[in-house]
Formats: C-alpha cells, structure tokens, sequence
C-alpha cells in the first residue's frame, strides 16, 4: 500500500489496536506456548505475580530490617550524617540492571543473589529517610522524654519511631515500587517474576511480552496507590492535626541534589 | 525452564575465560566492542535529558504564569515516572517500532519530573524583595523572569538536570528491550561473565559521574556569584 493513502493508516491502527487485544487475549487466558509444549498466560499469571510479589516483599523486608534500625540509631546520636544523606544519590547512579547484573555474574543466578541486589536497591531511601526523619523530631518533644527519665532506647522506640514513621514510610513506599519494578528483570537470573514472559520471549510470543508489559504497569500503579493510601493511614492523627503546608506545596516538594528526603 | 532460554555466548580461549572469569587479557583484547554501545549509551542519554529538559522548563515557564496548570502537570508527569521502564519500552514498541525513537520517547518522559518540579519551586522560591526591587528599577514581566528569577533559581533548576541525568544514563541501560542497544545490550547478551559485566557495568557508572561531574562545573560557571558565600 502506497505511504500516505488513507487506508494504510487505518491499517496501522488496527494492527496497533489488535496487538493490545492479542496481549489482553494473553493475560485472561490460558494458551500453548510457541514450541507448544506448556500452557503460559491467564491462570498462569498468578503464579508469576505471586512470585513477583513474593520476591519483592522478602527483599525490601531485608532492607527496611537493615535500615530502619541503623537510620533510627544515627539519627539519635546524630552521626553519619554525609553516609545516610549521600547513600540516596550514590544507588540513584548505579543503574539497576548493572546493580543485579553483579549479583549473577559474580554470586551467580537464583532466589538469593537476586534477593540481595534487590535489597541493596531498596536500601538507600529507606536509610535515608528514616535519618532524616529522625532528625527532623522536634527537640522539645526528646527532650521532654528526657525529663521523663525515657533511657535512649526508650526515646528511640517510644518518640522518634512513632514520630518518624510518616517519613521512614515514604522511603518504603519509593523502595518498594522501584523493587516491583525491577523485579522484571528478575528472570535474568533465572527467578520467575512477571518478567519472565518479557525474557523469555521465545516462549511465550510477542503477545506474552506485550501482555506482561500491561501487567507489570497495572500492578506498579496499583501498588504506588495503594502504598501512598496506606502512608495516610499510618500517620499518627497528632501529626494529621498539625498545619499542614498549602496543597500546591505539598505537590512540589524541591528534589535536592543532596536529597534531604522523598516526599 | 528458563537456564534454556537465556544463550550464554560460548567463548574460545584459556580456562579464566571459560570459567566466566574476571579477566583482564581479555578484557584487553574485546574492549573494542563496547566502544559502539557506549557511545549509544551517551546519545541516548544527551539526547533525552535535552530534549526532556526544553519541554519541562518551558512547560514549568508556561506554570509559572498560569498557576492552575501546576497539579494536572505535575500529577501526570509522576505518573508517567510510575510506569515501569521495561514495561514502557515494550508498550510503546507497536505504536512507534524498534529504534531510537522508542526509546527516547520513553527517556524524555522519565526526565520531565525532575526538571518540572525543580524549576517550578526554583522559581517560587525568588525572594519576594528581590522581584519588588526588580519591578522597582522598571523591568518589564520578561526581563524579570530572564534577568532576576530564573538567575535566582538555577541551584534548583541544575539539581534537577543532575538527578535527570544520572537516572537517565540507569535507564538507558535498559533501551535494548526498544531495540536501542546501549550498554545494557552486552551485559544482557552474556550476564553471567564477570568481565563483561565489569566492563559494561563499570562504563555506565563512569558515564553517570563525569555527566554529574559536568554539570556540576557548568553549575559553578553559570552561578558566580554563589561562590563568594561558602
């Protein structure tokens, strides 16, 4: 067909428009694989989601159990202030597939080494923010604590967690969703993920890849909603009442290059 | 199932490289064919944050004076950044096919973020005395914004560039899934080699640093006056 003629661009878009149809086709039901050897798609997904999930949950589960921990105690005693702040712009420029791409070639494929790179992913905001965000509580309300004869564990868990848990959640929340994300290449290292259809593509056809595509998008979104719901509602309703900043600020918050924290 | 999948590229040679070993005679000897990604990696990096960095300031121009504006860029900007990279190299390929094309489109759309929000609260941070004096001495809405306010809001404006920047060169890594090679490109074909990830790997962190690097002194040119005041 000549370039320019009405009818090829509609052609294009059908074509366009079948493509997605085809991909959705993929992720509601079951099909043969291309050497036609295994059923792949619809209930399938299940499985590769559950694992996605499953995979993403035990490695910023690792990283928050390092962080939180370590951000609360230098932030109490106000120590490795350039370490904590710098950790989130030195993870930024380590690109993610180099990050993983280490952990196979040099640890080797499966569950594990996938895991820890994943973790180390997730680990800098977490840090981060949970320093920061102890560090921002007002220094009346320690030392109050301390009037009260709160010893410094008690300060750290009974004043500065609560109050730093809006913050440190906020580290979790970017952790988490970059860790959903990147689980797509999991499968490089051989650990099932929704990426798999994306990978090994010559298993599952442009239509798996595409369709996995849709999935990973859908469920990235779906999390990041959910996750930022979930951060409202772990914020003490002290904190709630105090002013807030006006609405438009609260949607500009600055990205520093010396990131103080993520909004 | 999925070790069958994946080809690991058979190399010839002594048992280091057999062994997908760290070996530096080898890396000696094939540092040529990085050569031709690496120089892709950095086209599609400069290309994007340029190209992402003219359309969010003057989108963040266009904000600061229509103020109603500020929310739905802003939202659909971090929505746009929500998406996943591989997934949206792969969404867009049966709109826009394999190429560059593909992939810097999805480049220049994580960039906009950074460098909208940065220059918007650049911008609304210009002391309200200094924008008075302005107007004072006669200077009309447009050599207020290009003489006083954006001058006043370059350290946010470049924070932004840098962030945009060395993200960029992280997902560019991953343009070969829009058929854009790149650096990714090595270290996909053969992940399991410790050279060769060494190699890729280490290219793409030194590209991040000399552009953060760059930008950096260009910062320290453009803004004289911020070097008196430590």
């Amino acid at each position: 067909m000549a370039e320019g003629h009405p009818l090829s661009a509609t052609l294009q878009l059908a074509s366009f428009v079948g493509e997605f149809a085809d991909a959705l086709d993929f992720l509601f039901h079951e099909r043969e694989s291309v050497s036609g050897q295994t059923e792949i798609g619809g209930s399938e997904l299940f499985h590769l989601t559950g694992n996605h999930l499953a995979l993403s949950a035990a490695s910023v589960g690792l990283a928050a159990l390092i962080a939180v921990p370590l951000g609360l105690v230098l932030g109490h005693y106000g120590k490795g202030e350039f370490a904590a702040i710098n950790a989130s712009n030195v993870g930024r420029a380590i690109p993610t597939l180099v990050l993983l791409a280490v952990f196979v070639a040099y640890l080797g494929i499966g569950f594990v080494p996938i895991m820890l790179s994943l973790a180390l992913l997730a680990l800098p905001p977490i840090l981060t923010n949970t320093y920061v965000g102890t560090r921002q509580v007002e220094r009346d309300s320690v030392d109050a604590a301390r009037g009260m004869g709160m010893t410094d564990a008690q300060l750290i868990s009974r004043v500065e967690l609560p109050l730093a848990l809006p913050i440190i959640f906020a580290g979790v929340r970017v952790a988490g969703i970059n860790v959903v994300a990147t689980a797509t290449i999991a499968p490089l290292g051989s650990v099932d993920s929704l990426g798999t259809p994306i990978i090994a593509a010559n298993v599952y056809g442009r239509d798996g890849r595409l369709g996995a595509a849709i999935a990973v998008t859908v469920l990235t979104l779906a999390l990041s909603a959910g996750l930022a719901a979930l951060q409202r509602a772990v914020t003490p309703r002290g904190l709630k009442l105090a002013p807030t900043r006006s609405r438009r600020h609260r949607l500009l918050t600055p990205l520093r290059r010396r990131a103080e924290a993520t909004p | 199932m999925l070790l069958a999948q994946i080809q690991f590229e058979q190399r010839k040679g002594d048992t280091c490289e057999s062994e997908n070993g760290f070996c530096p005679s080898w890396i000696g000897d094939n540092f040529e064919r990085y050569v031709d990604p690496f120089w892709q990696h950095v086209f599609l990096t400069v290309t994007a944050v340029v190209l992402g960095f003219v359309i969010a300031f003057a989108l963040a121009l266009l904000a600061h004076r229509k103020r109603w504006l500020i929310p739905p860029i802003s939202v659909t900007s971090q929505v746009l950044y929500g998406i996943p990279s591989v997934a949206l190299f792969l969404l867009l390929l049966p709109a826009t096919g394999r190429g560059n094309t593909t992939a810097l489109i999805a480049l220049v759309s994580y960039t906009l973020v950074f460098v909208f929000v940065n220059v918007s609260t650049g911008l609304d941070g210009v002391p309200e005395d200094s924008i008075d004096a302005a107007r004072g001495m006669g200077l009309t809405e447009n050599q207020l914004l290009w003489r006083v306010e954006v001058p006043l809001a370059l350290p946010e404006i470049f924070a932004g560039l840098r962030i945009a920047t060395t993200t960029t060169v992280g997902l560019a890594a991953l343009a070969f899934f829009a058929g854009a090679g790149g650096l990714g490109e090595p270290i996909y074909r053969d992940i399991g080699f410790k050279s060769n990830v060494a190699v890729a790997g280490g290219l793409c962190v030194l590209l991040a640093a000399v552009l953060d690097l760059a930008i950096l002194h260009a910062q320290r040119m453009l803004t004289p006056w911020r070097r008196a005041t430590p």
